[in-house]
């Protein structure tokens, strides 16, 4: 398809795979070179989790559907009380149904 | 002697055990990557490849939609740096917790540090510790059975032509939100997920994919390093 690609993508796919790498070892590399850590600092570090899967969450809800935003809802509060791969599951059961009901 | 035994098969039971709830979400999603990739034009060693190499579904996936653009290298490079520049955040919050590693098992174990690798790390570290018989366990398995799922996926590429039939194709966002629900105890959890989430949405509208992921996130763990920092209990990275 393209003289670029289709001769030259393991080569690419090799050089994603360093670069991977690289940014899996370079938080560390470069935080490790800190004796004391400031408390401002700690404080970012630790929003880390929250703040990187939330950004993964709220597009979808928000552009994927009513349905898909219903299912968030639904596995959100499922989590409060069950363990996270049941609600996991309740929301991936009721997605499939809903949009088999919304297409007939 | 024997309690230190002890330790490091508990550590590998629970690894082996804590990889499980995450096989229903990583299965699928491997199997789609190699079903996807055969039909954006990839031969099977290199789909395989992808997997064997990077082992980050998300960049994966961002290739194969680049693939189609004919777009040059710098740019293809450029674009998954920035997907996985959660990587960078994840390595530096687990900088400080690998105390119990060597330096190979440190760097090797780096290789493996996927999204569910780092929010399983987190969470052990707060509870029974960090060991490398854990992280092992749960990341060698973890692994293997991408490429498994993989090599699945290229193999029957034609049965999962339409993901969307089984909600496979947002079982992403449903996963990750079941990991945020988990770290609702933590410090300052709702001002930072307000703001990265308005953050990541404006973003998502203003740049696009996928700088509303790495940008997104940053104004979250800005804002909650600019806040008062106190003495409040709650985990303490060291």
């Amino acid at each position: 398809m393209s003289e670029f690609f289709n001769q030259e993508l393991t080569w690419l796919i090799i050089a994603l795979g360093v670069l991977t790498y690289l940014t899996r070892i370079l938080g560390d590399l470069v935080l490790s070179r800190f004796e004391n850590i400031h408390p401002r600092l700690e404080a970012g570090l630790n929003a880390i989790p929250a703040a990187v899967i939330t950004t993964l969450v709220v597009p979808p809800a928000i552009t994927k559907g009513p349905l898909e935003a219903l299912t968030l809802v639904i596995v959100a509060i499922a989590c409060l009380k069950i363990p996270p791969i049941i609600a996991l599951g309740i929301g991936l059961v009721f997605l499939v149904f809903a949009r088999s009901f919304i297409a007939l | 002697m024997n309690e230190e035994k002890s330790v490091f098969k508990t550590d590998i039971k629970d690894g082996l055990r804590d990889c499980v709830p995450i096989i229903f979400a990583a299965t699928p999603v491997g199997a789609i990557f190699g079903a996807a990739a055969i039909s954006a034009g990839f031969s099977w060693q290199e789909a395989m490849l992808a997997s064997l190499a990077m082992y980050a579904g998300a960049s994966q996936f961002v290739l194969l939609e680049l693939y189609g653009f004919n777009l040059p290298a710098w740019s293809v490079l450029l674009a998954i740096f920035a997907v996985n520049f959660r990587h960078i955040l994840y390595s530096a919050s687990l900088a400080n917790k690998f105390g119990s590693f060597s330096f190979v098992q440190k760097f090797t174990g780096l290789f493996l540090l996927t999204d569910p690798q780092w929010a399983v790390s987190e969470t052990r570290h707060e509870k029974q510790g960090l060991r490398p018989a854990y992280y092992f366990s749960y990341g060698l398995l973890l692994y293997a059975l991408w490429i498994v799922a993989t090599a699945i996926g290229v193999i029957f590429g034609s049965l999962l032509a339409d993901p969307s039939a089984y909600g496979f194709d947002f079982i992403l966002p449903l996963y990750f939100l079941t990991i945020l629900v988990g770290f609702r105890s933590r410090r300052k959890f709702y001002p930072i997920v307000i703001i990265s989430g308005i953050a990541s949405y404006a973003l998502y509208l203003l740049i696009g994919p996928p700088w509303h992921i790495s940008l997104g996130a940053l104004c979250g763990v800005f804002a909650a390093a600019l806040m008062p920092v106190s003495d409040e209990k709650g985990e303490v990275s060291k």
